[in-house]
């Protein structure tokens, strides 16, 4: 039987002691390296907690952070938040979705917006919520704005799943999620000799479903070491640990990190009902980064019926919207500039009023350095 | 990433596929639509991810990995004692024996 | 500053102020309302004076209601300004339909801590709209008090200063969080909702060389300490690790992607001492059950003045902002 205590899965994964241990060893490891490294860290979760437990300021100078695109509310470029904006408004709809996405602003404004106008939008914290918000409302059209990588793509597959099942009628989705492999790979080949992405440090949940497998492109054939990260501070430090170890020992592999709880295979399972509902879409625009090939999914045709955005389509505008000429999101989802480099960041772009998407979310780059603020 | 959390199931109701889980304190239920059919039993840990059990936590590893930092902070410590023996000494105001 | 009036002005953080300012204290000016205090101090110093409305949702909640609460909050806000709860108005909007039987409940509630405060209800108002103008109920409440001891302002907060709080941090947002529709939680949470008049009577009766005092409400701990940094023009250094936080208030954060300082407290304060008395004043408050985890949580010092740093246990440190925005749980 075990000895393990939930507590222990928290403190044991924050603790001081460990933390600061962790900050000796790469820093007796960092002083071998030939020059400085760049790791991105995909995913905004971990942006956040490098930011929010300060582990820059814990950190040799030779190991630099380029902040990755993994943040599925930032990258949401904004022909596809009007997408949302103008179902909101639509007699009898009832838009939902996940929390942060109601205040990323498209070019006719927020969905909190669309609400201070009239339109009945509402944020859920499952995608499950809208069982009981369809039940509720038998008139209404419940429409949801499905957004996420692979961790939440398959809860939104249970959702379909049980509305299929139990023969819901006013149920309807937008699918707008996206994968993580295709975005890295295209960061890798667009990367310059002056800010060559050296390391990765994988996504935690992406991973959990996915399994480590679909990074193993990366140390195969780019020779890019990959360690998949849990996102807690000891997690982290561990993890950049084991990159510094690779570069110095001439490796390139793909480590788990994270071993309690990603393997190589993932949750087959949730894997499964992914493939069963969904399918590739050809390309899809990623905020600040353009179109990608084969990075997002949509409703496979038999399941037409469910297909917001096929049902709709005469109210879905498909024109190209250009981002503020002032935003620079994209050099920095790209990992080309950080937030501090660009030209509004903290004076016309703040959380309360946002330019680009990297700030509206609390898991942007933009957003985590302005809250968390360069007390560096 | 995400706001994926562990919580540990205290209970299980097999009509509608769903566990109830404890999160500090805080208990909620869960949806196992994500998880083979009797995978997941009482007393597990679990990650939760919006509304949903994503997987479970391999306690063996957990207990691995926080065996390992311990042994990190041991070596560490053992190390810094050394040094400061050193330290001691070879420190030049020291009288000689 | 937007065209309409946005949910996030309502929040207690950055827009909240922004709207205040900008809008209300523009054209109100005056002297005594620029104080920005949590009771007006007035009549040379002799009575203090303020006003709050409640429409907090759902209407009863683990821990109290709307009753047991407008009454608290502006007791406290007098009893953060040193002065002696004592005479009441009591104004309600009751929406048509409205059950007379949650309403004399409700009513109950404040009777009970009127006693607890020793004040009285002397004048008051009920007004009936049709169904939808209003949401169930709204009730406002104006108290005056008479100042026990004068000079405590979060305007005169210094480096000679300590600061405390008296309890566990966030554990009124967690609740009404918890409790919201549409999120299903079930726990032993329960709102701190308390009236705090008796211990700050104690602190005063035993000496306590108090500086300033503020309950934590909209915006939690980080607000109240924003605003001081900002009205003293100080920096609050805040050790991460003491703030006292209950292991289901952390469950709900965890949870919900928030943190316990931005969460609203309705019966939690935190005060300014001088340093000498602070270790008094934490045994004083531990007297209390209102006071059981009270603790010196943050010094005072002018690295940036105007800014709140949180110092984590292993050498880092970041700002404590004001929230800013409504409060959403994070997601993917």
């Amino acid at each position: 039987m075990s000895s393990l205590e939930l507590k222990e899965l928290y403190d044991g994964f924050r603790d001081p002691e460990v933390i600061k241990g962790f900050q000796k060893l790469i820093a007796a490891e960092a002083q071998k390296l030939p020059r400085t490294i760049n790791i991105m860290e995909v995913c905004g979760g971990h942006t956040h907690t490098i930011m929010k437990y300060g582990l820059t300021q814990l950190l040799p100078k030779n190991i630099n952070f380029i902040h990755g695109p993994g943040c599925p509310v930032c990258i949401m470029p904004k022909e596809r938040i009007d997408h949302a904006y103008r179902l909101a408004m639509l007699p009898n709809v009832i838009l939902l979705t996940l929390g942060d996405m109601i205040k990323v602003p498209g070019s006719l404004g927020t969905l909190q917006d669309a609400r201070s106008k009239g339109a009945d939008v509402r944020y859920v914290y499952s995608p499950m919520d809208a069982l009981k918000v369809a039940e509720e409302n038998p008139t209404k059209k419940i429409i949801f704005f499905a957004i996420g990588f692979e961790t939440t793509t398959p809860m939104s597959a249970a959702l379909i799943d049980i509305v299929i099942k139990r023969n819901i009628k006013n149920i309807f989705f937008h699918i707008n999620h996206v994968t993580v492999p295709e975005a890295m790979e295209l960061l890798i080949k667009g990367s310059d000799n002056d800010h060559c992405i050296d390391a990765f440090i994988g996504p935690s949940h992406v991973s959990v479903i996915s399994g480590a497998k679909i990074y193993a492109v990366f140390p195969e054939k780019y020779h890019i070491p990959v360690v998949v990260s849990g996102f807690e501070p000891v997690d982290m430090m561990e993890s950049i640990y084991m990159i510094v170890k690779q570069f110095n020992e001439g490796r390139s592999d793909l480590e788990v990190q994270y071993k309690r709880l990603v393997n190589f295979e993932g949750n087959t399972k949730a894997q499964a009902l992914v493939e069963y509902y969904f399918e590739k879409v050809d390309l899809f625009k990623w905020r600040g980064i353009g179109h990608i090939p084969r990075s997002a999914l949509k409703l496979r045709a038999e399941f037409a019926a469910l297909d917001a955005e096929v049902i709709y389509k005469e109210f879905l505008p498909y024109e190209e919207i250009n981002d503020h000429k002032l935003c620079i999101c994209g050099d920095i989802l790209r990992g080309r500039a950080k937030p501090q480099d660009c030209s509004v960041f903290g004076t016309a772009c703040k959380p309360t009023s946002p330019l680009g998407s990297c700030m509206v979310s609390s898991e942007g780059a933009c957003a985590a350095y302005y809250k968390y603020g360069n007390l560096i | 990433m995400c706001l994926s959390i562990p919580s540990k199931v205290v209970k299980i109701d097999t009509e509608f596929n769903i566990a109830t889980v404890d999160t500090m304190g805080v208990q909620r239920t869960a949806g196992l639509d994500l998880m083979e059919e009797g995978s997941v039993k009482i007393g597990d840990y679990v990650l939760l991810h919006i509304g949903f059990v994503m997987n479970k936590i391999d306690e063996e590893d957990a207990m691995e990995s926080l065996r390992v930092y311990r042994e990190i902070l041991e070596a560490l410590d053992e190390e810094e004692r050394r040094a400061l023996v050193l330290e001691d000494d070879n420190c030049p105001n020291r009288e000689a024996p | 500053m937007t065209k309409t009036v946005t949910l996030a002005q309502g929040n207690g953080g950055a827009e909240n102020a922004q709207l205040i300012s900008e809008i209300f204290y523009k054209q109100f000016k005056n002297e005594i309302l620029e104080k920005s205090e949590d009771a007006a101090i007035i009549d040379g110093g002799r009575l203090a004076f303020t006003t709050d409305s409640f429409t907090v949702s759902p209407l009863f909640f683990d821990g109290g209601d709307i009753g047991k609460l407008s009454i608290c909050g502006t007791c406290n806000d007098l009893a953060m300004m040193g002065a002696k709860p004592t005479y009441m108005t009591c104004a309600v909007i009751v929406e048509e339909g409205f059950s007379i039987k949650e309403l004399e409940t409700i009513v109950a509630s404040m009777k009970k801590e009127l006693e607890i405060n020793g004040a009285n209800i002397v004048c008051g108002d009920t007004k009936v709209v049709p169904k939808g103008a209003v949401d169930k109920i709204f009730i406002n409440t104006t108290g005056v008090g008479v100042v026990q001891k004068s000079g405590i302002s979060s305007n005169c907060v210094s480096t000679a200063d300590t600061i405390i709080v008296s309890n566990e941090i966030g554990k009124h947002g967690a609740t009404i969080f918890a409790n919201r529709e549409g999120m299903e939680f079930s726990s032993d949470l329960k709102s701190d909702c308390t009236s705090l008049w008796p211990l700050v009577e104690k602190l005063l009766a035993e000496g306590i060389e108090i500086t300033a005092m503020r309950d934590a409400t909209r915006g939690g701990v980080a607000a109240v300490l924003n605003e001081w940094a900002k009205q003293s023009k100080v920096c609050i250094e805040v050790q991460e690790e003491v703030l006292p936080v209950s292991d289901t208030v952390r469950g709900i954060c965890e949870i919900l992607g928030f943190e316990a300082y931005n969460l609203a407290n309705e019966g939690t304060f935190i005060l300014a001492v001088k340093s000498t008395d602070a270790n008094r004043a934490v045994e004083i408050l531990k007297t209390f059950e209102a006071g059981e985890r009270a603790a010196v949580i943050a010094n005072v010092t002018h690295q940036y003045d105007g800014r709140v740093i949180l110092l984590s246990a292993w050498g880092s440190k970041r700002f404590m902002d004001l929230p800013t925005g409504e409060l959403l749980p994070r997601i993917c």
